[in-house]
C-alpha cells in the first residue's frame, strides 16, 4: 500500500434533503493535497449542492466535512476565505459596479481596518497599493492584464469567466472550489483552462464541477462521479472511463449491474 | 499647478492629500462666495451645506451599499434633538455638540443597522419607513423632555470675537457648515476609494460573491449604516443651529423622501451627485415659492408647488439623467473630451470623479 497522501478536504456520509427530495444522499470523498479532482454528473445530481453544503450556504442533515483536519460544517461562508477556501459561483458573481482590478483586488482576505482607511492612513494607503499590484500579477497571469480598469459587465463571457478565477486565486486559497470553470467557453479557451489548472495544482487543490466530460477526464487526478446524490463511482480518469454505471448515467443505457442481473 | 503637487507631511497619504486638497480648493471657493453674498443666501448656503451631509451619508448607505432607507429623517432629528436637548439652558461648545449628536446618531444607526441587515428590498424599506413614521412621535408623547409639537429652540452660535463685532451670525453658519460638510466629504471620499467602499459595493452587487471574498455582509451593512447615521445626525445638529427650532413636524416623512430623492437627481452613489442633489433641494423650495407669488397663485396651490415640482423633476430627471445630474453632466464632459480627441470615461459613458480604479 502506498504512503496516505495529505488530505485536505474530507466528506463523510453526506447528506442533504429538500423538503422531500433527497439532494446528496451519503455522499463521501477525499480531496488530497495538490491534486485536481473532478466531480461529474447528470443535471440535478447534486454537484453545487455540495459546493454549498462545503461552503455553509446549505446546512446538512448528517455527515462531516473536514477541512486540513478541522471540522468545517456550521462555518460562515465568510469565514471560509481566512481559511483558505475559495470558491466560484456558476453564475460567476462579479460586482459590474466595481472594476476588473477591483473585482480581484476584493478577493483577497487583507484589507485594513475600517478607521484607517477612513483616514486614509499611509499604512492603508500602502496596503491598498500592494493589493492592487498583486491583483496586476494575477492578471498578468491570466492574459487579461490591459482590462484592469475595465467594467466586468462589458466583457465577454470567457473573459468574465477568468476575471472569476482571477479573484478566487488572489485568495491564496489552499482548497480552489470551481463550479463549471468551462460552461460557455470556445475550444481555445478550454485549452487555457486546463494549463491554467495544470499550474495551479502546485499551489492548491482544486476541485472542478463540470460538464465536459473530456475536459475532466483530461485535467483531473481522481474523479467523483454523482447521481441523484450518490457517489457512483470514484477513482482515476482511467477507471471510470470504463465504469458501466457512469455510462449509464449519462447515456441512460441498460447496464447490467449486480441487483439487475440478479433480478434476470 | 496642480493642487495634489502640494506637499504634505509624511503621515497623510496620497490619498488623504489628494481629497484634502480637494476640500481645501472647495473650502476657499465658498468662502469668498460667502463673503460676497447676504445673510439671506449665507443662511441658504448653510443650509445647502448641512443638507449635502445628510444627502452624502445617504448616497453612501442606499447608492454605495444598496441598502434604501426612506427614514434618513428621522436620523436627523436624532441629531438635531440632541444638540437641542444638550443646548437645553446651558451652552456648550460647538465641537462637542457636533461631536455628541453624530455619535448618538450612529450608535442609533448602528442598532437599527442591525436589524436593517436582516431585511432586504421592501422589507428595509417599510421599516426605515416606519422609523420615519414613529420616531417624530416621541417628542409630541414625551413633551416634557422634548418640548412636543412647538419643540426646542436652539440658538445661532456667536461668531468669535477675532472676525469683528458685526460679522453676521448667518455666515457664521455658513462657515461652520461648509467645514463640517468638507470634512465629512474628505472622510466619505477616503471610504468610497478604499477597500471599505469596495466591500460596500460588492455585498450591493452581489452577497452570495462577497461572501465567498471573506466578507462579512451583515457586519459590512451595519458599517455602512453607522456611516450614513453618523452624517445624518450631524446635518441634523447643523439644522438644529440652522432653524433655530427643533420640532418633530420638521423631520416628517416629506424630508425623508425628499432626502432621497435629491440623492437619485443628483446621482445616486456619487458624493458630488450628493451635493447637487442638495442643492436641488434647498433652492427648489425657494424657486417655486417665488415663482408662486409672482403668479399670484393661492397660497393652497403655492405651498405645494415645491413637492410637485419635486415630483416633475424627479420624474425628468430619470428621463434625461438616468445616472442623475453628476452623470450627465459626466457625459457632457464626456462628448466634450471626446471631441477633442481625449476618451477617459467609462462603461457607462460617465466620467467617473469620484472613484478611479486604486493606482489608475
Amino acid at each position: 500500500m502506498s504512503e496516505p497522501q495529505q488530505t485536505t478536504l474530507d466528506v463523510a456520509d453526506l447528506t442533504v434533503h429538500f423538503g422531500g427530495i433527497l439532494a446528496l444522499d451519503g455522499v463521501s470523498l477525499r480531496i488530497a493535497a495538490n491534486e485536481i479532482h473532478g466531480i461529474i454528473g447528470p443535471n440535478g445530481a447534486g454537484k453545487t449542492t455540495l459546493f454549498n453544503a462545503i461552503c455553509g450556504f446549505v446546512r446538512p442533515d448528517r455527515g462531516s466535512i473536514s477541512y486540513r483536519g478541522r471540522a468545517l460544517l456550521g462555518t460562515a461562508p465568510h469565514h471560509l476565505a481566512r481559511l483558505g477556501i475559495a470558491r466560484t459561483l456558476q453564475g460567476l458573481g462579479l460586482w459590474p459596479g466595481l472594476t476588473v482590478l477591483e473585482n480581484v483586488v476584493v478577493g483577497s482576505p487583507l484589507r485594513p481596518p475600517f478607521l484607517s482607511s477612513m483616514l486614509a492612513l499611509p499604512r492603508a494607503d500602502r496596503l491598498e497599493q500592494r493589493l492592487a499590484e498583486e491583483a496586476r500579477q494575477i492578471l498578468d497571469e491570466l492574459g487579461i492584464r490591459t482590462l484592469a480598469d475595465a467594467s466586468p459587465a462589458a466583457l465577454p463571457y470567457g473573459v468574465q469567466k477568468r476575471v472569476i478565477i482571477a479573484r478566487a486565486i488572489m485568495a491564496r486559497p489552499s482548497l480552489l472550489l470551481l463550479d463549471e470553470p468551462a460552461s460557455g467557453l470556445s475550444a481555445q479557451e478550454m485549452e487555457r483552462l486546463a494549463q491554467l489548472l495544470d499550474r495551479l495544482r502546485h499551489r492548491m487543490s482544486v476541485v472542478v464541477v463540470e460538464h465536459h466530460v473530456d475536459l475532466i477526464m483530461a485535467i483531473s487526478d481522481h474523479i467523483t462521479v454523482l447521481n441523484f446524490g450518490r457517489v457512483i463511482a470514484s477513482g482515476t480518469p482511467e477507471e471510470i472511463r470504463g465504469d458501466p454505471q457512469v455510462a449509464a448515467a449519462y447515456l441512460g443505457e441498460e447496464v447490467p449491474t449486480t441487483e439487475t442481473s440478479a433480478d434476470a | 499647478m496642480s493642487l495634489s503637487a502640494l506637499r504634505w507631511p509624511p503621515f497623510v497619504s496620497p490619498t488623504l492629500g489628494r481629497h484634502l486638497a480637494m476640500a481645501l480648493g472647495a473650502a476657499v471657493f465658498l468662502l469668498l462666495v460667502s463673503s460676497q453674498i447676504g445673510a439671506y443666501d449665507d443662511y441658504n448656503l448653510a443650509a445647502i451645506a448641512l443638507f449635502a451631509i445628510a444627502t452624502a451619508g445617504l448616497t453612501v448607505l442606499t447608492g454605495v451599499n444598496g441598502q434604501l432607507s426612506l427614514g434618513h429623517g428621522a436620523l436627523m432629528a436624532i441629531g438635531a434633538y440632541t444638540t437641542s436637548l444638550l443646548l437645553r439652558g446651558r451652552e456648550l461648545p460647538l465641537m462637542l455638540v457636533l461631536l455628541a449628536s453624530v455619535t448618538t446618531a450612529a450608535l442609533i444607526g448602528a442598532v437599527f443597522g442591525v436589524a436593517a441587515a436582516r431585511l432586504r428590498g421592501p422589507y428595509l424599506a417599510g421599516a426605515t419607513l416606519a422609523l420615519a413614521l414613529g420616531l417624530p412621535q416621541i417628542p409630541t408623547r414625551y413633551k416634557g423632555v422634548f418640548g412636543g409639537e412647538e419643540g426646542l429652540t436652539v440658538s445661532l452660535p456667536a461668531p468669535p470675537n477675532w472676525l469683528g463685532v458685526d460679522f453676521p451670525r448667518e455666515r457664521w453658519l455658513a462657515w461652520i457648515a461648509i467645514a463640517a460638510a468638507l470634512a465629512t466629504m474628505v472622510l466619505l471620499a477616503n471610504v468610497l476609494q478604499s477597500s471599505v467602499g469596495r466591500r460596500f459595493k460588492a455585498v450591493r452587487d452581489h452577497e452570495a460573491a462577497a461572501a465567498l471574498c471573506g466578507i462579512d455582509v451583515a457586519q459590512t451593512q451595519v458599517q455602512a449604516f453607522v456611516l450614513s447615521s453618523g452624517c445624518a445626525g450631524l446635518a441634523g445638529s447643523l439644522f438644529a443651529y440652522w432653524s433655530g427650532v427643533t420640532a418633530p413636524g420638521g423631520f416628517s416623512i416629506p424630508l425623508s423622501l425628499q432626502l432621497l430623492s435629491a440623492v437619485v437627481i443628483g446621482g445616486l452613489g456619487t458624493l458630488a451627485g450628493a451635493v447637487w442633489g442638495s442643492i436641488v433641494l434647498v433652492l427648489l423650495p425657494t424657486f417655486t415659492g417665488g415663482m408662486a407669488s409672482n403668479l399670484n397663485l393661492p397660497s393652497s396651490v403655492g405651498n405645494n408647488l415645491p413637492l410637485a415640482i419635486y415630483g416633475a423633476v424627479l420624474v425628468l430627471a430619470m428621463l434625461v439623467f438616468p445616472y442623475g445630474i453628476h452623470g450627465g453632466l459626466g457625459r457632457l464632459l464626456g462628448l466634450v473630451r471626446a471631441r477633442w480627441g481625449q476618451t477617459s470615461t467609462n462603461h457607462k459613458g460617465v466620467v467617473d470623479w469620484d472613484d478611479p480604479a486604486p493606482g489608475g
